[in-house]
């Protein structure tokens, strides 16, 4: 039974032991510890949040990115698009002046060959006369060698100068 | 299985005419020799029975001096020293001079019934008299071992954490092995036990915790400075025990007591459960008191049985007693492996009903 009973000595030395034990290790033991435990929990809880958001950041950057990179490939299918619109339009002119030219120097030609086949005409013409001039006068000097010829002529021109008026006009 | 083991080392004992001479058997199987085993065997004579009986009790209980072990007919012991108050005064002298029932001043060691094993004295009439006795007891002297162990552990933890920077780097030496296991206590069982202000009552319940873990420990080591049975004594599952029955009902709020005496129950019902739950405040204390106690020393008294398998055997002829040591050795490796598992549970179960109690008292009614 005295297994069961305690024992007054050893009750009092536990006592005092225990308090002993647990005054040195509630004050310099186990604070110190735990303080440190829960400030690195803390600490890592921080640094995990930390690096989650550097994370989402880090994702959204790369959205980002390739928006960018998306929009920048849009940008050139659009330039090279209007450079190739603007190279078609300067040909176009550029053909269109080119036709617009060749067409007024033709015309320009056109009225060229115009005045000149007039003018040539119109020596053509002047030749003509005077070639019709000496080859008249060379009939006439023919027809007039003689007196009556002579005479006839002045005559017929006479007749002539007072023949109607419809005679005169051919 | 305890009760079975414990019944065949007893009726084995009765059996057998086991002697001394046979210690010697069990060192070379490698297993502890219990100190009193040898020095009981030794005082006996060769055809003396082998008495477990005082083996047990003499290894379980209390003793003044702290007997090691014998070799030969040398008995190796520690001598401690005796504190008493008499009828005459303060005495205070080695524990040696009472060997043998020897008488030192007026004081010797009882052989009563009533008084077995303590220091008494004989008053005017004769009659045996316990004087106020606070002497350094083998029991004290381990938990002054043990508890400087323990204080030591615990300061080299916390001077690593003051000495370094815990946020950079990890822990090192003592520190890794103690964070661990106080992480494992304070978050896990005292934290989730006590609810929201568990910081102040932690530290209390990591000193119980480690308290009780290293005794358990140091009790399973069989030679000096360990084999001493101290959780397994009442008194010191006593103190504690005590400790958390103040804290638990001392420091509790108004609706705990509100729960005991008036509880939400029809009013008929009342009287009863008053009556149960007042007799719950000193029965969970109780238990945890109990439970430590009863578990060490059960397993003191398994593992010294197992052993004593060996002297009882002896006598019983060559092949009995060769396969009843096989048996005892594989027997005593699996007890001590169990023990080391128990040392730790039972520290464990006692924390953590310690901060449930102290839980369960803080608790707040639940805002319907």
């Amino acid at each position: 039974m005295s297994l069961l009973l305690p024992d007054s000595g050893l009750l009092f030395w536990m006592v005092l032991i225990f308090a002993i034990v647990v005054f040195i290790l509630a004050k310099f033991g186990f604070p110190v510890i735990t303080r440190m435990l829960e400030r690195r929990k803390e600490y890592i809880d921080n640094s995990l949040r930390l690096a989650k958001e550097a994370d989402a950041k880090m994702g959204q950057m790369m959205e980002e990115q390739a928006r960018m990179i998306a929009q920048a490939r849009e940008e050139q299918n659009r330039i090279l698009k209007e450079a190739a619109q603007a190279r078609d339009s300067i040909v176009q002119k550029a053909r269109e002046q080119a036709q617009d030219e060749a067409r007024k120097i033709l015309e320009e030609a056109r009225v060229k060959i115009e005045t000149e086949k007039e003018s040539a005409l119109r020596e053509i013409r002047s030749q003509v006369a005077v070639l019709s001039v000496k080859v008249a006068e060379k009939v006439i000097r023919q027809n007039l060698s003689t007196d009556k010829a002579q005479m006839d002529l002045v005559s017929r021109m006479l007749d002539e100068v007072t023949a109607p008026k419809a005679g005169e006009k051919n | 299985m305890v009760a079975a083991l414990i019944a065949l080392t007893l009726s084995l004992a009765l059996a057998s005419d086991a002697a001394a001479g046979t210690e010697d058997a069990a060192q070379d199987a490698g297993v502890p020799v219990p100190e009193t085993a040898a020095s009981e065997a030794e005082a006996g004579s060769e055809a003396e029975d082998f008495d477990i009986q005082s083996l047990l009790f003499g290894h379980i209980q209390d003793s003044y001096e702290w007997h090691i072990t014998d070799i030969g007919d040398k008995s190796i012991r520690i001598s401690l020293p005796v504190i008493v108050r008499s009828s005459t005064g303060w005495h205070c002298f080695m524990s040696s001079k009472l060997e043998d029932g020897a008488e030192y001043e007026g004081l010797f060691i009882s052989s009563s019934d009533r008084n077995e094993g303590k220091i008494v004295e004989l008053d005017a009439s004769g009659q045996e008299v316990r004087p106020l006795d606070i002497s350094i007891t083998k029991n004290v002297l381990a938990l002054m071992i043990n508890s400087a162990i323990l204080v030591i552990l615990i300061l080299a933890c916390a001077r690593w954490y003051r000495r370094h920077d815990a946020l950079g780097e990890a822990p090192s030496g003592v520190a890794a092995v103690l964070e661990p296991v106080i992480e494992m206590i304070n978050d896990d069982v005292i934290k989730d036990s006590v609810g929201p202000d568990y910081a102040k009552y932690s530290p209390y319940l990591l000193t119980v915790f480690f308290f009780i873990l290293i005794n358990n420990l140091m009790g399973i080591v069989p030679f000096f400075p360990g084999g001493a049975n101290v959780t397994g004594n009442i008194t010191i599952t006593f103190v504690l025990a005590l400790i958390t029955f103040l804290l638990v009902n001392l420091t509790t709020c108004r609706h705990y007591w509100k729960d005991i005496f008036w509880p939400d129950v029809p009013l008929w019902l009342k009287p009863i459960i008053v009556l149960i739950e007042i007799f719950g405040v000193f029965t969970k204390p109780f238990a945890l008191m109990i439970r430590l106690f009863a578990n060490i020393m059960a397993g003191h008294s398994l593992i010294l049985c197992v052993v004593a398998i060996i002297f009882i055997t002896a006598k019983m002829g060559a092949a009995i007693a060769g396969s009843m040591t096989v048996v005892s050795v594989v027997f005593g490796v699996f007890m001590d492996c169990l023990e080391l598992l128990v040392a730790f549970i039972q520290a464990y179960v006692f924390t953590m009903l310690s901060a449930v109690f102290i839980g369960l008292a803080r608790e707040r009614p639940e805002k319907a």
